[in-house]
């Protein structure tokens, strides 16, 4: 009773192929929109945006970026702790370099130079399939983190090796920096993650999208069907590249405002936004930002819990959280290896019939 | 000359090291041979070992932080220490043991999922283990000595002085890592060709339902394997861990492990041996001519690099078994 499907109408071709048909769905999405930029800009305070609310967006825009390769073309990729390097350090070098250009455009930029990265690494898909292009995939993620340690270009000869986010500003705010407000922090990457995620999902749908998946679902099949496998495989690794470099240079830049390459991009990144995807669910949009939800909340729960509650030593506490963090993915790859997306798909099939039984 | 000789002194501790990838390399193969898992907790499962072979040999009171911290005990150790011999068979003891924990909490409710999943399932394992290690037994770096010498090797150093003229540094724990690998998978060979266990073990890895239909026990050659698995890793964590100390760098080298698995086939455990040995002489080759011009540290994404160009050459490895795909 409570959802439904039915009943909704279309009298134009434009209606029936908005990017939510579903009336329900269209307004659940506006409601949420709306609490997101109007309500909580107004009450976020600094332990919120950069515990929970600023992380969980840039890590979302990775997860989305990483579904839209593992989930919808089927390409498992170990490297995205790379990529995120290469979108951090593209943003850094273009905003030392020309300071007049907005941020924004610089971390745009800082996406599509990610993208040529991602197509380049992403030439032995087309030779090399699952697990062996997932360990292939191992070779940007440590390549591209000793290349920006190495190279002494890419952090501007700095004597620490660092990188500094330089301060920005978008109308007046100031978004990178020390002197950045909360708000300010958590609308930039508001944006960035809503524009990202109704081009995902639009991408998705589409004639791309589509290619992607028969990709995945069998690459023979759809290379004799008339999928190009180069263009379809090639435009997953660009797209998926671009949204991790936006997400590596919201993360570096607004997010962290300093960086060390190995430290901040290191293998466990990778793995991290691999586990968002696996939990929050594979091939879905929700489901990338479910699953960034999850994994970002609950180790500051954990810590709460162990360290706040029971007062043990914090270094034990961490480790009991990864015993905890690990533990738990366990169990929810064994009770749903669907992910979060598949238990809000029953969840919505459940509130079609309740309260009534049929 | 001299050069040539240097070189090849960099060629013999380069194919040393590859033994010690190998031996990582080995469980991987031996555990996606058997049940199809790609089991990244296999360094960390070497890392697990090391620590409890060091914390039973010093008598250490596990979980002792955690007891302290929740308690306000002041514990420490028992006050004994194990001879070596004892404390790597209780140390084996724990590995089946968590073999069978592995099996019975993870695996079984694992079956028939899509290799993706069970991979994920295999790095939260990583993460539980790398854990469990820590408030185990501390985070601290440890020193294991289980009494395999260390140190250059004086007679080899002599000896080659006396033919070439210059005396090759081989450190002995590498010859004797060496020489422990060869047994290892001598004693592997004679135990999947001559006994039964062997036999059905590679059945298995032919065809699970093959060998389910013939009345073999897929969960009784899991826990088997694991445990073969976990053996191999207690092996690796010695060797490792008399080398460099216990230390959570361990679990890294399982990430080297996974290009030499690659180079070699995931398949074959010829291909494990003869992959760590190329991986280890290319590597430390590149670094001495080619490192010095880049910066160095090539070691972290060499190995990396070559299994990337190889593979577009020849997709299943070096010994992996032919891809056939039919639609």
């Amino acid at each position: 009773m409570l959802y439904r499907e039915a009943g909704d109408f279309k009298t134009s071709y434009r209606e029936d192929s908005q990017t939510f048909p579903l009336r329900l769905d269209r307004w659940g999405y506006y409601a949420t929109l709306a609490v997101a930029f109007l309500v909580i800009p107004l009450v976020i305070n600094d332990y919120w945006a950069n515990a929970v609310l600023v992380p969980f967006l840039v890590y979302s825009i990775a997860a989305l970026g990483l579904n839209i390769l593992t989930g919808y073309a089927g390409q498992v990729s170990l490297g995205t702790g790379g990529f995120m390097a290469v979108g951090a350090y593209a943003t850094y070098k273009l905003s030392t370099s020309f300071p007049d250009i907005s941020i924004l455009i610089h971390i745009l930029l800082a996406g599509g130079i990610t993208a040529v990265v991602g197509m380049l690494f992403g030439l032995p898909s087309l030779r090399i399939k699952g697990f062996y292009l997932a360990v292939a995939t191992l070779a940007a993620q440590f390549f591209l983190v000793w290349l920006f340690n190495k190279v002494p270009w890419f952090y501007n000869y700095s004597a620490s090796g660092q990188i500094t986010a330089p301060e920005r500003t978008v109308l007046g705010w100031f978004v990178t920096g020390p002197q950045t407000s909360a708000p300010a922090k958590y609308l930039v990457c508001l944006v960035f993650a809503v524009g990202l995620a109704w081009i995902a999902r639009n991408l998705t749908r589409g004639t791309v999208g589509r290619k992607w998946m028969a990709i995945r679902d069998m690459d023979i099949a759809a290379e004799i069907i008339g999928v190009n496998p180069l263009t379809a495989k090639l435009t997953a690794f660009a797209v998926s590249s671009f949204f991790v470099g936006v997400a590596g240079a919201l993360f570096f830049s607004v997010y962290l405002g300093a960086a060390e390459v190995g430290e901040a991009f290191g293998i466990n990144k990778s793995f991290l936004i691999l586990f968002m995807v696996i939990i929050g669910g594979l091939g879905s949009i929700f489901g990338s930002f479910a699953g960034a939800a999850f994994l970002v909340l609950l180790p500051v729960l954990l810590k709460n819990v162990l360290v706040g509650t029971l007062g043990w030593p914090t270094d034990l506490a961490a480790h009991i959280e990864l015993m905890i963090v690990g533990a738990l993915i366990v169990v929810f790859l064994i009770v749903e290896p669907h992910g979060l997306a598949q238990l809000w798909r029953l969840t919505k099939e459940k509130l079609r019939l309740w309260p009534f039984p049929h | 000359m001299e050069q040539f000789l240097y070189a090849a002194e960099v060629v013999v501790n380069g194919l040393m090291a590859g033994v010690m990838y190998a031996l990582v390399a080995l469980g991987f193969v031996l555990i996606y041979k058997a049940s199809g898992v790609f089991n990244y907790a296999q360094g960390v499962m070497a890392l697990f070992a090391a620590l409890t072979l060091v914390g039973l040999q010093n008598g250490q009171v596990p979980f002792a932080h955690m007891i302290n911290a929740t308690f306000g005990t002041h514990l420490d150790t028992f006050g004994w220490t194990l001879p070596a011999i004892v404390a790597i068979a209780l140390t084996a003891l724990v590995m089946v043991g968590l073999a069978i924990a592995i099996e019975k909490l993870v695996l079984k409710h694992l079956v028939n999922q899509v290799p993706i999943i069970l991979f994920m399932a295999t790095i939260g394992l990583a993460w539980f283990l790398e854990g469990l290690g820590d408030v185990m037994w501390g985070a601290d770096i440890k020193m294991l000595d289980v009494g395999v010498p260390k140190g250059a090797s004086e007679a080899l150093m002599t000896v080659t002085e006396q033919w070439t003229g210059y005396g090759f540094y081989i450190d002995r724990l590498d010859i004797w890592a060496a020489a422990i690998a060869a047994m290892l998978v001598a004693a592997l060979m004679v135990f999947s060709q001559y006994t039964k266990q062997g036999r059905a073990l590679r059945a298995v890895a032919d065809d699970h339902q093959a060998a389910l239909s013939v009345g073999i026990s897929l969960r009784f050659i899991w826990v088997l394997v694991w445990s073969i698995a976990g053996f191999v890793a207690l092996v690796a964590g010695i060797m490792w861990g008399s080398k460099s100390g216990v230390q959570f760098s361990l679990s890294l080298i399982a990430l080297k492990a996974l290009p030499v698995l690659m180079l070699g086939g995931f398949t074959s455990i010829p291909g494990a041996i003869v992959g760590g040995l190329i991986i280890g002489v290319g590597e430390k080759l590149f670094e001495f001519y080619v490192g010095p011009l880049v910066g160095g540290a090539t070691e972290n994404w060499f190995a990396y690099v070559l299994a990337l160009i190889f593979l577009v050459f020849r997709p299943q490895g070096l010994f992996g078994e032919k891809i056939i795909e039919r639609v």
